[in-house]
């Protein structure tokens, strides 16, 4: 442990501590856009600049390791003029849209210049004006509204490895985006969407069918279905039904990461092609019926076929959405009552 | 007999290789025995092609400006033992420009044969990489270091001996040294010239570096528009491992054993800046790390790793050489030894200068660099590259050290001096400066990717007449929050030429914007050409230059410049006989 002090007042902190965990210890709020706890600290945005005792420049808290006696102030006014400068010079190259931006309500850079007094941005001058990528089938890019913190990027390297993105080019014309910016389409991107969930602002969203303003949503956490990992996930929802999921932010056992399909395979919920009860098909048609009835048709045709055929002449294919338990008992009773060992299932999400 | 081409970039752009051609066939057609060789550059680019001939007594005739014609006379004269009435003999004037220098990282410059190791032993190379392993301690090799007072001669100048010690100190096994190779000012080819002229004084520094920090392996990050250098390395890297002073153990004491190799950039200055280029040399984007940790806690690959630029490694076989107190006896208290300044811009003698630290800022370009071209009148110097400031005529009279440059907002930096005269626009300069480091930002941060975007515009809208009252303390507003708050010494540093301009020049900004007018007129937005009646004879002949013509007026009458059409190329300016055109 070492002893820091931050606005004056001593604390105990782990040695290997940041200022920002300190400073989120001692419960004082640090403003971050770029800060990612799972990732290598980037020191990009510039928000998080606290003021060191001799240290001639102002400090990321986010990149700099506690020392012993070491003197920090969050909040003078020289910290609140140049995170206000931070969100000026950021607004000043940022569509301001936030009346009709999806993002709005949960933007990290809304909610700041909400804080810091930033009505807009002050400086008049070129702005990114670059068309959307909306070549993936899950989520849209703005590249409009990109404020390069690099957490797309990174989250895309360093926790997803898929290494789809890139910061290309360079100064004022730097962009996160996919190589040669030829589209999410073109790129090596899995879909996972763990670019979307970090995304500080609006640049990176799910489609959407209808426009429903973050506080109309509600979340509910749950436990991703797809497979046996058991994601923590929140399910989106509104008016009682599902409209989208998002990573849980942090703990096991996926630490706020996803799958393609705990990321946005969630329409078949309210879908009207869904099937709610079992299907017998009677003279070409496909017709509802009751479990009773399926159960007694599946057992007539598995009896006529063995007894026909053998009992190799039957398969079973159950599937990777099934518990262990399920599954178990599936080969059972496919090798014990039915006599075969044909039996897989699709454990390839 | 010898003759020696200088045979730097410079001396080649300037017809060097020609001129050893011609050399090598009327030597042959001649049949005289004299030899013929090459060297790297002396510094005086305003001579090159520069030719040295020695005699059998060892007496030194330097010849300047060898044309193909120059090539042939000087064999004939050398054959007619009469080269003292050659006309292009150098001027003693500068001679004297040389004597007032004093050399010591390019004491090799110019005078052996790079390509050849021989030389740069005869001249008492790797006497000091001998002398380190075999009698000193790596402790013993930092304490010289110290005591000779280098600093690093790359920009921030923080003390080498420093660096080597964290290095040094830092656990661990594995360590790592960089050269910093990546030389990327505008107008600064002081790394250039030592990697062309004296690759062996890099590569012993290095050794010698690697020796005291306790790594095996260095790396020399070389910029790829340096093609000549990393040939010359390459070559001069061979014949180290040949001669066993790389890939082996020094001189079989078992202590010690260094391996080198090169690594090209890609083009990006940011990669000047050491996190950046470490980065690159993992195989990243150059982008800069946040610091702390700092290259010598965490480096290459994670690893200690000390990082210096050219001049300071070649200045560290001097020191080990000589000891730290000849080092030491030269500059002043706070910055001992040399520096190596590439004198460029409105000046006579433009070229590269080494002089003792404390000379003074009048001395250098006046004293050595022949004053201002075209005798116009001083104006400002720029130090320090585009991270550097200008320091306006009213200094001149300050030594040049660290301490004293910095106190006029400028940077000592890696040694470019951009000389301007009173035609520069000391907005347009900020500007040229400003787009400079625009351009080469990372993109990273925002203060800097952001930042200097609009610093630029602001800088390009005054200079256009659009400025508004208000936007010089933007812009000094603007300036200090990026100096305070970018992540890396390219932002930190961008805002000095745009500060120090409004410091010593802010009735420059003022004429911009309040009066619509550019004081040295150069910008072009701001000028008016206009046609004195009583001064023009209707000679016709800015008429007839005029590009767009927008000049009217008839045989013996007064011509008129129409304003609308005019592109302010200054054209009729140029060519009217008369001084009838005056620019306002």
């Amino acid at each position: 442990m070492v002893k820091i002090e931050i606005n004056d007042v001593t604390y105990d902190v782990p040695e290997d501590f940041t200022v920002l965990q300190a400073c989120e210890q001692a419960g004082i709020d640090i403003p971050t856009l770029c800060n990612d706890d799972r990732l290598v600290a980037h020191a990009a945005c510039r928000m998080c600049l606290v003021e060191v005792e001799g240290m001639r420049n102002l400090m990321t808290a986010c990149s700099l390791k506690v020392s012993d006696g070491m003197k920090v102030k969050t909040h003078t006014p020289k910290v609140i003029e140049a995170r206000r400068s931070v969100l000026d010079l950021l607004m000043s190259n940022h569509p301001n849209d936030c009346l009709t931006c999806e993002k709005s309500g949960e933007c990290k850079l809304q909610d700041y210049c909400y804080e810091y007094g930033v009505e807009r941005g002050s400086f008049v001058g070129e702005r990114r004006d670059l068309p959307p990528d909306e070549s993936n089938e899950f989520y849209d890019y703005d590249r409009n509204k990109c404020i390069l913190c690099g957490r797309c990027v990174r989250v895309c390297e360093e926790l997803q490895c898929t290494h789809a993105l890139t910061i290309d080019n360079r100064g004022f014309g730097a962009l996160a985006d996919t190589p040669f910016r030829a589209g999410r389409a073109e790129s090596t991107c899995v879909s996972c969407g763990n670019c979307v969930a970090v995304c500080p602002v609006g640049a990176l969203l799910p489609k959407r069918e209808k426009r429903i303003r973050a506080w109309d949503t509600k979340k509910v956490k749950t436990t991703c279905t797809y497979c046996g990992v058991g994601c923590q996930l929140e399910l989106i929802t509104h008016k009682g039904k599902v409209i989208g999921s998002k990573p849980v932010e942090q703990g096991e056992p996926n630490h706020g990461l996803l799958c393609v399909k705990g990321s946005y395979a969630t329409d078949f919920i309210n879908h009207e092609e869904r099937l709610k009860t079992p299907l017998i098909r009677r003279n070409g048609v496909l017709e509802e019926a009751s479990w009773n009835a399926a159960f007694d048709l599946i057992v007539s045709k598995i009896k006529e076929t063995k007894e026909k055929y053998g009992s190799n002449s039957l398969g079973g294919f159950t599937s990777a959405r099934c518990t262990n338990e399920d599954n178990y008992l599936f080969q059972k009773l496919f090798r014990a009552v039915i006599g075969t060992n044909n039996v897989d299932h699709c454990a390839r999400l | 007999m010898k003759l020696i081409v200088g045979q730097g970039s410079c001396g080649i752009a300037a017809g060097a290789s020609k001129a050893y051609k011609i050399l090598e066939e009327e030597i042959k057609n001649s049949g005289a025995n004299i030899k013929l060789g090459s060297t790297g550059c002396i510094g005086m680019c305003y001579l090159e092609p520069i030719v040295d001939f020695i005699d059998d007594d060892g007496k030194k005739t330097t010849f300047v400006k060898v044309d193909e014609e120059i090539a042939k006379q000087i064999v004939k004269d050398i054959v007619a033992s009469k080269v003292d009435s050659n006309e292009n003999v150098i001027s003693d004037e500068d001679k004297e420009a040389l004597a007032k220098q004093k050399r010591i990282s390019l004491r090799n410059c110019g005078i052996i044969d790079p390509e050849n190791i021989d030389e740069y032993i005869e001249s008492g190379g790797y006497k000091a990489i001998e002398r380190c392993i075999k009698e000193m301690t790596p402790e013993e090799v930092i304490e010289e270091v110290k005591v000779s007072g280098l600093r690093g001669r790359g920009g921030a100048g923080f003390p080498t001996w420093f660096k080597f010690n964290a290095a040094r100190q830092s656990p661990g096994t594995e360590k790592y040294l960089v050269c910093n190779a990546d030389e990327g000012d505008p107008g600064a080819f002081m790394d250039r010239s030592v990697l062309e002229g004296d690759p062996h004084a890099l590569i012993e520094g290095m050794i010698i570096a690697g020796y005291a920090i306790g790594a095996s392996e260095g790396i020399i990050y070389v910029r790829a528009e340096y093609p000549l250098a990393i040939k010359r390395l390459n070559i001069a890297m061979a014949q180290a491992e040949e001669r066993g002073y790389l890939n082996k153990d020094l001189f079989g004491e078992g202590k010690f054993k260094f391996s080198l190799r090169i690594k090209a950039g890609a083009g990006a200055f940011v990669c000047g800046e050491e996190t950046a280029l470490l980065e690159s040399l993992e195989g990243n984007r150059g982008t800069p790390r946040p610091k702390p940790p700092f290259p010598a806690q965490k480096g290459y690959w994670g690893k200690p790793t000390n990082i210096n630029n050219v001049e300071t490694f070649a200045n560290v076989p001097f020191i080990l050489a000589n000891g730290g107190d000849a080092f030491a006896a030269v500059g002043t208290e706070d910055s001992k030894g040399t520096k190596v300044f590439a004198l460029a811009g409105k000046i006579k003698k433009g070229g590269l200068v080494e002089v003792p630290m404390g000379m003074t800022i009048r001395e250098i370009i006046f004293g050595i660099g022949g004053g201002i071209a075209e005798d116009k009148g001083f104006k400002a110097v720029q130090m320090g590259g585009p991270s550097g400031g200008c320091i306006p005529a009213e200094f001149l009279d300050i030594p040049v050290d660290y301490a004293s440059i910095t106190k006029t907002g400028a940077i000592m930096g890696s040694g470019g001096m951009v000389v301007m005269d009173e035609t520069t626009c000391m907005v347009d300069m900020a500007k040229f400066f400003l787009d400079f480091t625009c351009k080469e930002s990372c993109g990273k941060c925002t203060p800097c990717r952001e930042g200097t975007k609009r610093m630029l515009e602001m800088l390009e809208k005054i200079t256009e007449g659009k400025g508004e009252p208000g936007d010089i303390e933007k812009l000094e507003e603007l300036g200090k929050f990026i100096n305070s708050a970018s992540l890396c010494g390219l932002g930190q540093t961008a805002s000095n030429p745009v500060l120090t301009t409004i410091r010593y020049f802010r009735d420059e900004y003022e004429a911009h914007i309040n009066d619509k007018k550019c004081p040295a007129k150069q910008c072009k937005a701001l000028l008016t050409y206009t046609i004195d009646p009583e001064k023009c004879t209707g000679c016709t002949i800015c008429a007839r230059n005029c590009p767009v013509e927008a000049i009217t007026g008839t045989l013996k009458e007064p011509h008129k410049i129409n304003p609308d059409i005019c592109i302010k190329c200054g054209k009729c300016y140029e060519v009217c006989r008369f001084g009838a055109v005056s620019v306002e």
